[in-house]
């Protein structure tokens, strides 16, 4: 096209399966997202997306007797080799979750306490400040600091939490259904928000409103259960073609909305 | 659907049968209330025995007149009078006996004052009657003392007085006083929950936060939730073989140069009662941590956090308050065991303060008991009196404790 440059790819999955004790949650995914990119995950509920999200930045160790097999590929290093530490692979790879979660602890101290004990030595005043702009928060609790993070509204909490996450300069920033629990309002704004910071982090999103991945995602990754009741990718391409002219029959009937 | 419809009552049927149901709930309403009330009158019981005994008439003959000892009434002298007094009155020997235990100079008033009472005085109960009866019969009570004991005097005694509490033991129960057995009970709890504070919430931690769920786990969990319910008679025979006999030379202080003890120290009973709380402050300790959400632990790791990070800054802050109510429980049972002090080896009389972790002791419940078993009953009244005492130690401890959990959620 315009470039001949081979895309990078921030995550690469050969053959990712997520298996708890017998049952395969998760099969055989095998897609490339690209850095600096939007990518959603869409499919009917209980297919497994969360439970891919997850397995990115390995919060699934949390969970017992879960196993995964295949590789997980960050920057060419598998984040499933045995010498690799999982608390640094969350350190590079943030996560903002399903209902906000702040600390309960003032604002200030939210998005201080995750850099402080990732050892950061800087100006911290300006680091707070600058992970609430570029979380588009500042401007609305830049005199609040010092309050707790519970007096916010749930759509200020989950920007706090973006804030929070951004503040340790990740790489890659998971979301699992962001903007679910928030009002249109709200969610328009995250989804704002998401177009600014894709210029600085690649962005993987769990979300079932096929509206907000048609519009807000750069590539989608359609997801499925098979009737062993294993969740795989079906069918993963540009967000434009997934949603006007799909290869699977399965995700043409879930994005016209015949059923999901 | 209809034949379905038609199972259901309706109209009048409907209203019968909701009024059934509405008398059921009344009579589950009316039974609840009598519960209440069976509690309610239960404990007013019990405060009224403790109160009813801890005041009243009490009939008492001097076997030296006062008046022959001194011009003025005794409560008016001076430490210098009191102390001529006293000189003029007991033998030399005696005199000197007491200026040895005690340079006679330095003695307070009232310590000179209870001396006379008890030595040239000689006080001597004849007869006491409890509260109720002092209100209600005090024609019958000064009848019988005219009767029975001419030469005693007729007065109302509070026996709850702040000499009680300041006072050594003593073997008249006129002049006893429970500060030892205070004493003693602030060390035992004391020791018992800086002991089993910290062991019980780092087993909880690491219980909920780290165990792996396996047989091994379970059997340890079941075996906890076991030995809160375990008779605390009980754990005075561990404390007797444990701490007093095989720790000898740690509970004694022989390892530390104390010589001339032995294992019935008061550090003995204190970890003998720390380990009859810890199954206690485990339980509650896990309670409070799991009821810590998920999504705060979740939150803290996905900023790169790691596990001790997570719990220290995040967990435990977060289940102070149940940790602190685990701790109230703690210092509310250790207060009133009195079985395991007595096999571990609670001193029967003892008059000297505890001054340290290697001493003897005695505790309130122990006290208590004695005073009650001896058959005047003027050792009965103060026996009411202490159990009074023991309660207001115990509200003032919880509620310490609620204070500070209270003081804790609210940051939240």
């Amino acid at each position: 096209m315009e470039n001949n440059q081979t895309p990078t790819y921030a995550i690469t999955t050969n053959d990712l399966s997520i298996h708890y004790g017998s049952y395969t949650a998760v099969k055989g995914v095998n897609i490339k997202v690209e850095k600096q990119k939007i990518t959603s995950i869409i499919g009917p509920s209980g297919c497994g997306k969360s439970t891919l999200l997850r397995a990115f930045n390995r919060m699934n160790d949390f969970v017992p007797n879960c196993r995964v097999t295949g590789e997980l590929l960050l920057h060419g290093q598998n984040l499933y080799s045995k010498d690799v530490d999982p608390v640094e692979a969350r350190r590079r790879i943030g996560m903002v979750f399903q209902k906000p979660n702040p600390f309960p602890k003032s604002i200030y101290e939210n998005i201080a306490w995750g850099a402080r004990i990732n050892g950061f030595k800087g100006n911290m005043d300006e680091l707070v400040e600058q992970s609430l702009r570029g979380a588009a928060l500042w401007d609305e609790v830049k005199d609040l600091l010092k309050k707790s993070a519970y007096e916010l509204s749930g759509g200020q909490q989950q920007r706090l939490c973006i804030a929070r996450t951004i503040a340790i300069q990740p790489d890659i920033i998971l979301m699992d259904e962001p903007a679910s629990a928030l009002d249109p309002i709200s969610t328009l704004r995250i989804e704002e928000l998401m177009q600014e910071l894709k210029k600085n982090y690649t962005i993987i999103i769990v979300t079932h409103n096929m509206q907000q991945a048609a519009r807000a995602s750069d590539y989608t990754a359609m997801m499925m259960i098979d009737d062993k009741r294993s969740g795989g990718v079906i069918e993963f391409d540009d967000t434009r073609k997934i949603f006007t002219r799909p290869s699977d029959k399965r995700t043409e009937d879930y994005v016209t909305g015949r059923f999901g | 659907m209809n034949q379905i419809k038609d199972k259901f009552p309706e109209g009048d049927s409907f209203r019968s049968e909701l009024n059934g149901r509405y008398r059921s709930a009344t009579i589950g309403q009316i039974l609840f209330l009598s519960a209440l009330l069976i509690a309610v009158i239960s404990l007013t019981a019990l405060l009224y025995n403790i109160v009813d005994g801890a005041f009243g008439y009490t009939a008492y003959e001097y076997k030296k007149d006062p008046a022959t000892i001194s011009s003025k009434p005794l409560t008016e002298l001076n430490q210098q009078e009191l102390l001529d007094v006293l000189k003029a009155n007991i033998s030399t020997g005696a005199y000197k006996k007491l200026n040895n235990e005690q340079a006679m100079e330095t003695r307070s008033q009232a310590d000179l004052l209870s001396l006379i009472l008890e030595r040239i005085i000689r006080i001597e109960t004849k007869a006491t009657w409890s509260l109720t009866q002092s209100l209600f019969h005090k024609a019958e009570i000064e009848a019988e003392v005219a009767e029975k004991y001419p030469d005693a005097k007729l007065e109302f005694r509070n026996w709850l007085t702040f000499s009680f509490l300041t006072s050594p033991m003593s073997s008249r129960a006129e002049f006893a006083g429970a500060r030892t057995a205070i004493l003693g009970s602030l060390w035992l709890v004391g020791i018992a929950v800086l002991f089993a504070l910290p062991i019980g919430v780092g087993a909880a931690v690491y219980l909920q936060e780290y165990a792996p769920r396996n047989f091994l786990t379970s059997i340890i969990q079941t075996n906890i939730n076991n030995l809160a319910g375990v008779p605390s008679i009980v754990y005075g025979m561990l404390g007797l073989a444990l701490f007093v006999r095989v720790m000898e030379p740690f509970t004694s202080g022989k390892m530390f140069g104390v010589t001339d003890s032995n294992g019935r120290t008061i550090l003995a009973a204190g970890l003998t009662m720390g380990v009859l709380v810890l199954p206690l402050i485990i339980i509650n300790a896990q309670e409070a941590i799991k009821a810590v959400p998920d999504s705060l632990r979740q939150a803290s790791y996905g900023v790169g956090a790691t596990k001790w990070q997570t719990i220290w800054h995040h967990i435990l802050p977060n289940s102070i308050a149940g940790i602190l109510t685990g701790t109230i429980l703690a210092i509310s049972r250790a207060i009133g065991e009195t079985a395991p002090l007595i096999v571990v080896g609670a001193s029967t009389f003892i008059t000297v303060d505890p001054n340290g972790p290697f001493s003897k002791f005695t505790a309130l419940p122990i006290q208590i008991y004695q005073w009650t078993t001896r058959a005047q009953s003027e050792f009965h009244a103060i026996a009411a009196s202490a159990i009074i005492v023991l309660m207001v130690m115990l509200l003032s401890l919880n509620a310490t404790a609620i204070l500070l959990r209270n003081r804790f959620q609210r940051r939240l």
